[in-house]
């Protein structure tokens, strides 16, 4: 009798068991099915599109078939390398102070600030950059869109700077300041280096997620049918072709748009995988 | 009382100048005293070695000796600590220099995460040593002094934490002496590695007791008595006995040391 009922109750347990963990699998699956879809349907659309001319030319007026969009893939390095100049400094600089000065008031007030601003629409970024930059300046600019950017960059790379620092051991600073070390050069020659790995995986990280930012370029950075350097005048970028064309009537305009889209999605992607191999390849601690 | 007096025979016997002074240091985490009021000298180019049990403050007491302690926050000293003559808790006083001349190894070995010669090359770096000759003449005497060359001499350029637990503690030891300190203050600079490094660590401490004067802590009372010329026995805050080690060990003065040495307690 007793043994019967152990049985019953062991076969119950496998089923509970296995209910349990299909219904994980399943919703895993659920979960990155998107992610296939998308990633299927923007290489199957767009990676016949991509050649050597479609990278090095300009897009073609109305009409004419072909062409490519180079001012865009240039001005979106362009408009990332202004705001990685803008935010690394700023970013590195106050996720250090947290980290160093946890604990204290104004780090906690700076944490609250940086929560916020990570909060913050990017369309409202794009808005107050346009207010306080492009209008003072008198027109559309890579400099402004840079900016907006960089805004959207700092408190991703301030978090992530500041995880990185708190998990170094206590030790390493104790090991330098030991030594007779002043504590800006411990900061600056042992703390750093120490979380170098991890503060450029999370900007990596962070240019990944800004490389597709379309809304506050809109109206700071516009466009440009031309490959343009200047920063002060506008600039394309990947994701504003992409909406530009895509919204077009123009069928060649749709297939630069496709081949955009595909461009943009192998750049993130390889930020990605190249970030989280240098985390795991030179990790510390 | 007895100790320092008990020391000050010794001092005259042996011949050798003081390098370390202390006078009434009284030390407090926020409200709770720490040590309460120690007096001892610590003589030139021998190993001092405080002993006693777990949170009687050995810790505390070599960390005012370099002033690490000031890294902890809501502490106070009271009392004279003077080192290599100077009176270091006075204003003004310059800290990275104390640093250099007094070195430190701590009980778990910190290596920083950089190559092994950067390891060793950064401490003169920070003092102002930029020749590369220079750097790496520091580097080759510090490793042979902390009898560690031969073992690193091929992977210079590899990480410092590549290397086993011995060998990165006696590259602890290395860095330290490559700022060419006067004083080193070890913390159980032992306590984590295996038998083996053990040994070559206490071997290193006999070969350093020439050149520097040495303070360590240790828990274990074969190896005080093993590498120390003078023990110290610390209880709850006070300093109970100093003496030189082959005395204190076999002809305690107090009871309490006496106790802790024979293991009736601690
Ligand atoms: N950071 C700190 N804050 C508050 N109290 C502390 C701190 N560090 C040590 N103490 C206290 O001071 C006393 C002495 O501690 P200390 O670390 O110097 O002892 P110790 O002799 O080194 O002990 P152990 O042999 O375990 O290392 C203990 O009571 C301890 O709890
Ligand atoms: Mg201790």
């Amino acid at each position: 009798m007793k043994l019967v009922n152990r049985k019953r109750r062991t076969a119950r347990r496998y089923f509970l068991d296995r209910l349990v963990r299909y219904s994980v699998y399943f919703l895993c699956g659920v979960a990155i099915l998107p992610l296939f879809f998308i990633f299927g349907f923007i290489f199957s659309k767009g990676i016949t599109i991509l050649d050597w001319e479609f990278l090095t030319s300009l897009p073609k007026s109305i009409g004419e078939s072909g062409g490519g969009v180079v001012n865009a893939i240039t001005g979106s390095l362009y408009l990332v390398g202004i705001a990685a100049s803008v935010a690394i400094p700023l970013g590195v600089a106050a996720g250090t102070y947290l980290s160093e000065y946890r604990g204290s008031k104004l780090a906690n007030i700076l944490g609250q600030a940086v929560d916020v601003l990570n909060g913050v629409p990017s369309i409202v970024i794009g808005l107050v950059v346009y207010e306080l930059v492009v209008l003072p300046m008198g027109g559309f600019s890579a400099i402004s869109g840079g900016i907006a950017l960089g805004m959207i960059m700092i408190p991703v790379i301030t978090r992530s700077t500041e995880e990185t620092l708190k998990m170094l051991p206590k030790s390493l600073k104790e090991a330098s300041l030991a030594l007779g070390a002043s504590y800006a050069t411990t900061v600056l020659r042992v703390v750093l280096p120490a979380g170098l790995t991890g503060i450029i995986t999370g900007i990596l990280v962070s240019l990944a997620r800004v490389a597709g930012e379309t809304a506050p370029l809109l109206f700071t950075a516009f466009g440009n049918p031309f490959v343009n350097l200047d920063p002060l005048k506008p600039v394309s970028s990947l994701p504003a072709l992409i909406f530009n064309y895509a919204v077009s009537p123009y069928e060649d305009w749709h297939r630069l748009a496709w081949g955009s889209a595909c461009v943009l999605l192998l750049g993130i992607l390889a930020l990605n995988l190249f970030s989280r191999w240098l985390s795991r390849r030179y990790r510390w601690y | 009382m007895l100790a320092t007096m008990e020391y000050k025979e010794t001092e005259q016997a042996t011949a050798t100048s003081v390098k370390v002074h202390v006078e009434g240091l009284r030390f407090f985490y926020g409200a709770s005293e720490a040590l309460h009021g120690i007096t001892l000298d610590i003589p030139e180019k021998q190993v001092t070695a405080l002993i006693g049990p777990s949170g009687c403050g050995k810790s505390t007491f070599l960390r005012t000796l370099n002033r690490m302690n000031d890294l902890i926050e809501n502490t106070r000293v009271e009392g004279l600590v003077e080192v290599l003559g100077d009176n270091i808790y006075a204003p003004g006083y310059d800290l990275a220099e104390l640093r250099r001349r007094v070195g430190m190894v701590f009980q778990r070995s910190n290596p920083f995460p950089k190559t092994i010669f950067e390891n060793i090359a950064y401490g003169p770096r920070i003092h102002g040593v930029r020749d590369r000759a220079t750097l790496e003449e520091i580097v080759e005497k510090s490793l042979r002094n902390a009898a560690l060359w031969d073992e690193v001499k091929d992977r210079m350029n590899q990480s410092a934490l590549g290397l086993s637990g011995g060998q990165q503690q006696r590259l602890c030891i290395a860095r330290a002496l490559a700022v060419d300190p006067e004083v080193i203050l070890m913390d159980e600079p032992a306590s984590a590695l295996d038998p083996r490094s053990t040994a070559a660590v206490e071997d290193l401490i006999l070969e350093l007791r020439n050149q520097y004067t040495i303070v360590i802590v240790t828990h274990n009372m074969q190896q005080a008595s093993r590498v120390s010329d003078f023990t110290a026995f610390f209880y709850e805050g006070d300093l109970v006995e100093l003496g030189k080690t082959p005395n204190l060990f076999t002809c305690p003065r107090e009871k309490r040391t006496e106790d802790y040495i024979t293991g009736r307690f601690g």
